[in-house]
C-alpha cells in the first residue's frame, strides 16, 4: 500500500533521514519506533508531503506521491494525525472535525461526521465546547476523528499517546486497534514502544535515522536488543 | 438544525455591521442637509471612506489571514493612479461622472489584485516579520516608481515616460496626467461620499461573505494552525493567496475612490506612513474584528481634524502602539493570557452548558 524507498531528508544542512526503506501493506499496524531525535516524524512528514524528500521514492497503492502537494496527499486517501494533535484551538469540536472532511463534498463529510460521532461519543457529546477546552485526551480523539473525516485508507499517526496520562493511553491504543480492525491501516509513530509493540503487527526500530532493525511485532517485543533500549530491560 | 442556527448568529453579526454603516450614512446625510456639518468634516468623508475600506481590506490579511503586511498603502497607490489616469482618459469617452468614477475604480481594483498576484506568489512563501519586511519594501518600491512615472494623455492615447513630462512627446491640447515627484495634477473630483457609502457596503459584503464561507473557514483554519490544516487537506498557497489578492484588490479600489476625491495627488502621500496608519486602525478596532475596523478607521480620521494639538502626538502614539503591539504579539504569556481572557468570555456569553448538552 505504502512503499518508501531509499528517502533522504535534510533540515538545511542537517541530514536527518538517512536512506531509509519500509513499507506498509494493507490491513496492517506498522509502528516506527526509536529515541527522540532519531528521525520518526521527519519521516511522516515527508510521507504526508509536509517536508521535502531530497532523494528516495514514496509510492502510495502504486503511485508515486513524491513531491505531491500535502492537500492532494490527503485527497488521495493519505491522512495524517499530526504531532502534539495541532486541533484548532478556536474553532468548536464540530468545526473542527469538519476542516477535516475539508476535501470531501458535503455529504459525504456529514456520513463521515456520523461515522465519527459513532466512533466518539465524547466527541458528540461536546460539539460545541471550544477545542481549546478539551482535555488532552479528548484532544486526541478530536484530532484522530478530524483525520478520519477524510476517511483514509491509511492513517499515519504521530505519538498519540504524547503527554496522556497511562489510562487515556490505553485508551488511545485501544481505539487504534479498533480502526484497524474496521479496516483502516495504521502506520504510527511512538516513543512509548511498549504500547505501539503491543498492537502493532510489524515494527521498525530507528536510530539516528537509520533503520537498525525491522521484524514482527512480537519478535521485536522479545528481542534483547529493543528491550535493552527502548523497552527498560 | 444546527448549522441553521450558526447561520443566524453570523449573519445577525453580519447584519448589526451593515445597519451601523447604514445609520452613520443617513446621518451624515441629514447633517449634511440640514447645514450641520461643518466644511473641514465634510471635506474628510471621503477620506474616512476610503480609510474604512483600507482597514477593513486590511483586516482581511492581518487578521483572518494572520500575516503581517506593512505595504499596504503600496496597493492603495496603484489603484489611486490606475484610478487618476484611467479617469482622466475616459473624460470625453464618459461624460456621465459616477460611471466614470465607477470604471475607474474598477480598473484600479483589477490593477491591484494583478499587482496583489505578483507579489503574493513570491512573498507569501515568507512568514511572519519576514513577510512583513518584503510588504514593507514592495510599498516603498511602488512610492518610488510611481515617483519618476510620467504619464500623458492626447489624441493618441496614453504615453509613458520614465525622464521627463517633455519626453512624453504631447500633441497640441494633450495633458500630462502623472507628472513624476509633482504627481498627477487638474484631476477632476469625481468621488462622492455616496460612492464611498457603495464601497463600504460592497467591501463589507466581500469581506463577511468570505469569512463565513468554506473558503473563509480555510484560511482561518490557516491562520490558527498550519501544520493541521495542511494535513486536512488545505492548499496553503491557495488559500493566503486568495485573502491577499482580496485584500490588495479592496485596497485598489479604495486608492481610486481616495486620489478621485483630490485634485493633486503626490505617491508620497502612499508612504509607510499610510501603512502603518492603516495598521493601526486594524490594530485599535481589534485584529480580526471587521466591526471594530470600520469605527477605528472613522474615529480615528476624524479625530486629528476635531483635536488639532492631538496631531502633534499622533506619530509618538503610533510609536508607542506600535512597540506595544509588538511586545504583546511577541510574548508567550501574554499571547496565552489574551487567549485564556478571550476563552473565558468565550465560555460565560455563549457556552451556556445547558445549551451544550442538548444534542
Amino acid at each position: 500500500m505504502l512503499k518508501v524507498n531509499d528517502i533522504n531528508v535534510y533540515y538545511g544542512s542537517i541530514h536527518a533521514v538517512k536512506g531509509i526503506s519500509f513499507d506498509v501493506n494493507k490491513g496492517e499496524i506498522v509502528t516506527l519506533i526509536g529515541a527522540n531525535g532519531a528521525g520518526k516524524s521527519t519521516i511522516l512528514n515527508s510521507v504526508a508531503g509536509l517536508l521535502k524528500t531530497r532523494t528516495g521514492s514514496i509510492e502510495f497503492e502504486g503511485q508515486s506521491i513524491l513531491g505531491t502537494a500535502p492537500h492532494l496527499i490527503v485527497s488521495k486517501g493519505l491522512a495524517m494525525c499530526p504531532e502534539g494533535r495541532r486541533i484548532f484551538l478556536q474553532m468548536s469540536v464540530e468545526e473542527n472535525l469538519e476542516m477535516g472532511g475539508y476535501t470531501r463534498k458535503n455529504q459525504e463529510a456529514e456520513q463521515s461526521l456520523i461515522n465519527v460521532y459513532d466512533r466518539f461519543p465524547r466527541l458528540k457529546e461536546r460539539r460545541k465546547q471550544q477545542a481549546g477546552t478539551l482535555s488532552g485526551g479528548e484532544q486526541q480523539m478530536l484530532a484522530i476523528g478530524r483525520a478520519l473525516m477524510s476517511r483514509p485508507s491509511l492513517l499515519m499517526l504521530d505519538e498519540p499517546s504524547m503527554g496522556l496520562a497511562p489510562i487515556l493511553v490505553d485508551q488511545i491504543f485501544a481505539i487504534i486497534k479498533e480502526l484497524n480492525e474496521s479496516g483502516t491501516t495504521i502506520l504510527l509513530v511512538e516513543q512509548n514502544a511498549r504500547m505501539a509493540l503491543s498492537v502493532a503487527d510489524r515494527g521498525y526500530v530507528l536510530e539516528t535515522g537509520r533503520i537498525v532493525s525491522s521484524a514482527s511485532a512480537s519478535v521485536l517485543l522479545n528481542d534483547d536488543a529493543v528491550r535493552k533500549a527502548y523497552l527498560g530491560g | 438544525m444546527k448549522k441553521v442556527k450558526k447561520l443566524r448568529k453570523s449573519t445577525r453579526s453580519s447584519l448589526i455591521t451593515y445597519g451601523l454603516v447604514i445609520l452613520f450614512f443617513v446621518i451624515v446625510q441629514v447633517m449634511m442637509i440640514t447645514g450641520n456639518l461643518s466644511s473641514s468634516l465634510r471635506g474628510q468623508l471621503v477620506p474616512i471612506a476610503a480609510y474604512i475600506v483600507m482597514a477593513v481590506s486590511l483586516n482581511l490579511t492581518v487578521g483572518i489571514l494572520g500575516e503581517l503586511s506593512l505595504g499596504h498603502a503600496g496597493f492603495m497607490s496603484i489603484g489611486a493612479f490606475a484610478g487618476v489616469i484611467v479617469s482622466t482618459s475616459l473624460e470625453n469617452q464618459i461624460a456621465n461622472a459616477p460611471l466614470r468614477l465607477a470604471v475607474s475604480m474598477l480598473v484600479g481594483g483589477i490593477l491591484a489584485a494583478v499587482v496583489g498576484v505578483i507579489v503574493g506568489v513570491p512573498a507569501l512563501r515568507l512568514r511572519g516579520d519576514y513577510l512583513a519586511i518584503v510588504t514593507l519594501a514592495f510599498g516603498e518600491i511602488i512610492k518610488n516608481v510611481i515617483n519618476i512615472l510620467y504619464v500623458g494623455y492626447d489624441s493618441s492615447g496614453l504615453s509613458l515616460s520614465l525622464k521627463s513630462a517633455n519626453a512624453l512627446g504631447l500633441e497640441e491640447g494633450g495633458k500630462v496626467v502623472l507628472n513624476g515627484p509633482m504627481g498627477a495634477v487638474g484631476i477632476s473630483r469625481i468621488s462622492t461620499v455616496t460612492a464611498g457609502f457603495v464601497l463600504i457596503i460592497v467591501t463589507l459584503f466581500i469581506v463577511l461573505n468570505l469569512m463565513h464561507s468554506r473558503s473563509g473557514r480555510a484560511i482561518m483554519a490557516v491562520r490558527d494552525n498550519r501544520i493541521a490544516a495542511e494535513s486536512v487537506g488545505i492548499s496553503i498557497t491557495k488559500y493566503k493567496l486568495m485573502a491577499f489578492v482580496i485584500s490588495a484588490a479592496l485596497a485598489g479600489l479604495a486608492g481610486s475612490l481616495y486620489a478621485l476625491n483630490f485634485s493633486t495627488v503626490v505617491a508620497k502621500k502612499f508612504d509607510f506612513n499610510t501603512s502603518i496608519l492603516v495598521l493601526v486602525f486594524v490594530v485599535l478596532g481589534g485584529i480580526g474584528n471587521i466591526r471594530g475596523s470600520i469605527i477605528a478607521a472613522a474615529v480615528l480620521t476624524v479625530l486629528p481634524e476635531l483635536l488639532r494639538q492631538f496631531n502633534d502626538y499622533r506619530m509618538l502614539l503610533y510609536a508607542i502602539i506600535l512597540i506595544l503591539v509588538m511586545i504583546a504579539t511577541n510574548n508567550e504569556k501574554i499571547k496565552n493570557l489574551i487567549n485564556r481572557v478571550t476563552l473565558m468570555l468565550d465560555l460565560k456569553t455563549k457556552n451556556d452548558p445547558k445549551k451544550g448538552g442538548a444534542a
